[in-house]
């Protein structure tokens, strides 16, 4: 086990090393300059030149390199260029939407996507399969931005159930932080459970092909406890591989629901650094989101390993 | 049978809709607003949405400007000027606190005007104090500011955002913590969701009427429609998308109030690039555009047509559209006569706002009518701001120039229309060192003349202010002389 895990360990670190190099040059190559697009049409040249002296936009590109490493091992994500707070302050205030959002998307995708899987892989071909595997096709064809606005016409604007969008915060009480994401999370878990969801019938049916599950099914096991007991640990490898990824995207990716249900997340904070040329929120966002999902990738191989014991076992 | 039941359903569900929340005794609001401020310090940014929360509300300036655009008294109950133009004495408020409980005084004014034109400055509109030559202290309530040259329109800049008063115990922080003297205090920001203001208790002048104002940040358009159908939101004081208008329109809990800004919308010619550095080539172009077809197609016919730089709701303003007016076979004379008469290639670069984007469309198809081909390019911001305003690597763009009062960039040399004529600047000198009403009108209108005249740009619309509010909301501005939301006056009607 241990060996495995050091590999992994080594390679995750290197993928780090050339992620931040990556993000650092594309930011470099970037036009346009910050502390122009912040005092507009009016400034005059030297007070831009002022403003760009306050950023601490001058310097070489390797001396600013290696400042911004520098800092990012201290803890130290610079300071906003629009905000003027930390980085750090930022993305901590985000990520208490992000994560949440997230991880309540992930729970109802794996809350639909598991049962609703298993059923279609153990009745191949019923009338269930068929249905399961034609409203998971749209599932995955249905843009979920445009699921979201459906979502918001009946939920909000018709039956007033939700507000159409914002966060309250957590300081206003667990519930109505919780009911502000029920409908992002709804409309980010749909795709991803139509995803998930194949995923878990395709490899549950080549598992239940497997010569072991016959071997099974001979020693006097029922169709459901061969099932149960030996097909769906082997056929959680595939599946875990697609939440790892689906927790990464969910993470980050969430920009366009956030849109739509004006949540101050992740996402939104990347896009409007972009938009507002606030370089440093932008580079060291991304860098956090490729430092989580380089940790949950590492999660996944340890849960491979757990669910799989030849990858503990084998030696190089 | 059944009908009577269906009856009784819609009457109890409209009964449950009508009564709705109870107005009655509602002392706060929740407005949204498309772009979230960077920070809330007014004197280090450009940004509008700053001005948006904080002008008038929380910070104010020795004078103000009201809805109308006129100059009024703030934190100056009184001036005086000099004879020559060239020394203001402002009689200060006493009494006037800040919101962290030190003291307003004449040395606040010095500090705060001398910080915004220093060299180290970072005053987005630093040229409206570089004709200051100095401020001095007479008294705690009185200050004596004294200019290089006479400036007429002094009282007016001082009205600006940036000029407001900020404390030296506090200006540090301001972006993040503001404090002002207004009649509401900050109260908290959540990044990238809302930004809360409450009722100063300890206000110098008339309190505001309302106990707290929340700003909420909705950047999409549709998300804004769905937030005002839901009720999460009391208003938009600018709404973003013009095509949601009518109905809000047909809805009785909706006033959709349509004013006008300080946006003059002009489609931008590099002055000194050929061919556009033809006089000819550039009347050619005026008369190749049709105004009215732009505001229809692209800003769903809300807008005004202008025929120069100017604000039509500025006494001042001349209509010069006539100069300029749609006649596409006198476009093509005039391109006869500038010895293009097969045509050329310009470069359209487009900012990312939808007047310009859509607007670029229609206008490429009227240019293509008279045989000018234009080439768009779509730019973000930071891209437009480096390539175009900066660089003048461009031949056309469109671009809205929100500043109040802002027919002076056309005297400045290396501005990214390169027009620097002489004459204008004459013009605009004499402007500055004239005091008398009638002739500053006088003096304007030669400026808007001869912008019109040399075809500097085409000047295509008046963006319009499209506001959408609950129809028991009352008191907020229905024009933007300044891009401010001055809820000072805003109440709730029983």
């Amino acid at each position: 086990m241990a060996p495995y895990l050091l590999r992994r360990l080594i390679s995750l670190s290197l993928t780090l090393v050339a992620a931040s190099l990556v993000i650092f040059l594309m930011i470099e190559v970037v036009p346009g300059d910050p502390a122009s697009y912040m005092l507009g049409l009016n400034a005059a040249p030297d007070t831009v030149a002022a403003l760009r002296e306050q950023l601490g936009l001058t310097g070489t590109p390797v001396e600013r390199y290696l400042a911004w490493i520098a800092g990012m091992l201290g803890g130290d994500f610079g300071i906003s260029y629009t905000y003027r707070v930390p980085v750090s302050e930022l993305v901590a205030e985000r990520l208490w939407v992000s994560l949440p959002l997230a991880l309540y998307a992930l729970a109802l995708s794996t809350l639909i996507a598991f049962p609703v899987g298993i059923i279609a892989a153990a009745r191949r071909n019923s009338a269930a399969d068929v249905t399961i595997m034609g409203v998971t096709q749209i599932g995955i064809a249905v843009p979920n931005f445009w699921f979201a606005m459906l979502l918001v016409l009946l939920f909000s604007t018709i039956l007033r159930w939700f507000s159409a969008g914002g966060f309250p915060g957590w300081e206003a009480g667990f519930i109505p932080a919780m009911k502000a994401l029920t409908l992002p999370a709804i409309a980010l878990a749909l795709p991803q459970a139509s995803i998930l969801a194949r995923v878990m019938r395709s490899s549950l049916l080549d598992t239940l092909g497997e010569d072991f599950m016959r071997t099974a099914r001979a020693k006097g096991l029922s169709r459901r406890q061969a099932l149960w007991r030996h097909a769906l640990r082997n056929a959680l490898i595939p599946v875990l591989t697609i939440l790892g990824l689906q927790f990464s995207f969910l993470l980050a990716g969430a920009i366009i629901i956030e849109n739509v249900f004006f949540l101050p997340g992740l996402g939104r904070l990347v896009f409007q650094g972009i938009i507002q040329r606030d370089l440093i929120v932008v580079k060291s966002v991304i860098v956090l989101l490729v430092i989580a999902v380089v940790a949950v990738t590492f999660l996944v191989d340890l849960a491979y390993a757990a669910a799989d014991p030849r990858l503990r076992r084998r030696n190089p | 049978m059944i009908p009577t039941i269906r009856k009784l359903l819609v009457a109890t569900a409209l009964a449950a809709f009508a009564a709705g929340p109870a107005f009655a005794a509602k002392t706060d609001v929740t407005l949204g607003v498309r772009l979230e401020p960077p920070g809330l310090d007014p004197t280090a940014g450009a940004a509008a949405a700053i001005d948006e929360v904080v002008y008038a509300n929380i910070f104010e300036g020795l004078t103000r400007i009201g809805p109308d655009g006129s100059v009024a008294p703030a934190l100056a109950g009184s001036w005086e000027i000099s004879d020559d133009g060239l020394t203001y004495t402002f009689k200060l408020h006493s009494g006037v606190k800040f919101h962290d409980g030190t003291t307003f005084d004449a040395e606040d004014v010095k500090f705060s005007l001398d910080r915004a034109r220093a060299d180290d400055s970072t005053n987005a509109q630093k040229a409206l104090f570089e004709p200051i030559d100095k401020v001095e202290v007479v008294d705690p309530t009185t200050v004596k500011i004294t200019l290089k040259r006479p400036t007429g329109g002094f009282l007016f800049n001082m009205g600006w955002g940036d000029a407001v008063i900020v404390a030296p115990e506090s200006a540090a922080n301001n972006a993040t913590d503001p404090v002002g003297t207004g009649p509401f205090k900050f109260s908290k920001w959540n990044k990238g969701d809302s930004i809360e203001i409450v009722k100063n208790p300890d206000y110098w002048g008339e309190p505001a009427k309302l106990d707290k104002a929340t700003f909420k940040i909705i950047a999409d358009p549709s998300a804004a429609f769905a937030a005002m159908m839901a009720g999460d939101v009391d208003g938009f004081p600018i709404f973003p998308a013009p095509e949601n208008l009518p109905q809000f329109e047909a809805d009785p809990r909706f006033s959709v109030v349509v004013g006008s800004t300080e946006g003059e919308t002009i489609l931008a010619m590099n002055n000194k690039k050929p061919p556009l550095d033809n006089v000819l080539v550039r009347r050619a172009i005026t008369h190749a555009i049709d105004r009215q077809a732009i505001i229809d197609g692209a800003m769903f016919g809300y807008g005004t047509p202008i025929g120069t730089h100017f604000a039509p709701h500025n006494p001042a303003y001349l209509d010069l559209t006539e100069m300029s007016a749609y006649d596409p076979d006198q476009a093509k004379a005039l391109l006869k006569e500038a010895g293009h008469e097969n045509g050329f290639k310009l470069s359209l670069k487009l900012p990312p706002p939808t007047y310009a984007r859509r607007g670029g469309e229609i206008i490429a198809a009227q240019l293509r009518e008279v045989g000018i081909e234009a080439e768009i390019s779509n730019l973000e911001w930071a891209q437009w701001l480096e390539q175009v305003f900066k660089g003048k690597d461009y031949d056309l763009t469109i671009v809205s120039h929100t500043e109040p009062m802002d027919i002076g960039i056309y005297g400045r040399d290396d501005y990214y229309f390169q027009y620097a004529d002489k004459d204008f600047k004459a013009i605009m000198a004499k402007l500055d060192e004239t005091t008398d009403e009638a002739e500053r009108t006088k003096l304007m209108q030669d400026a808007q003349r001869k912008i019109a005249e040399d075809a500097v740009n085409v000047y295509l619309f008046q963006l319009a202010k499209t506001g959408v509010w609950n129809a028991k909301l009352k008191g907020l501005w229905a024009n933007a002389p300044v891009q401010a939301n001055d809820l000072t006056k805003v109440y709730w009607e029983d």
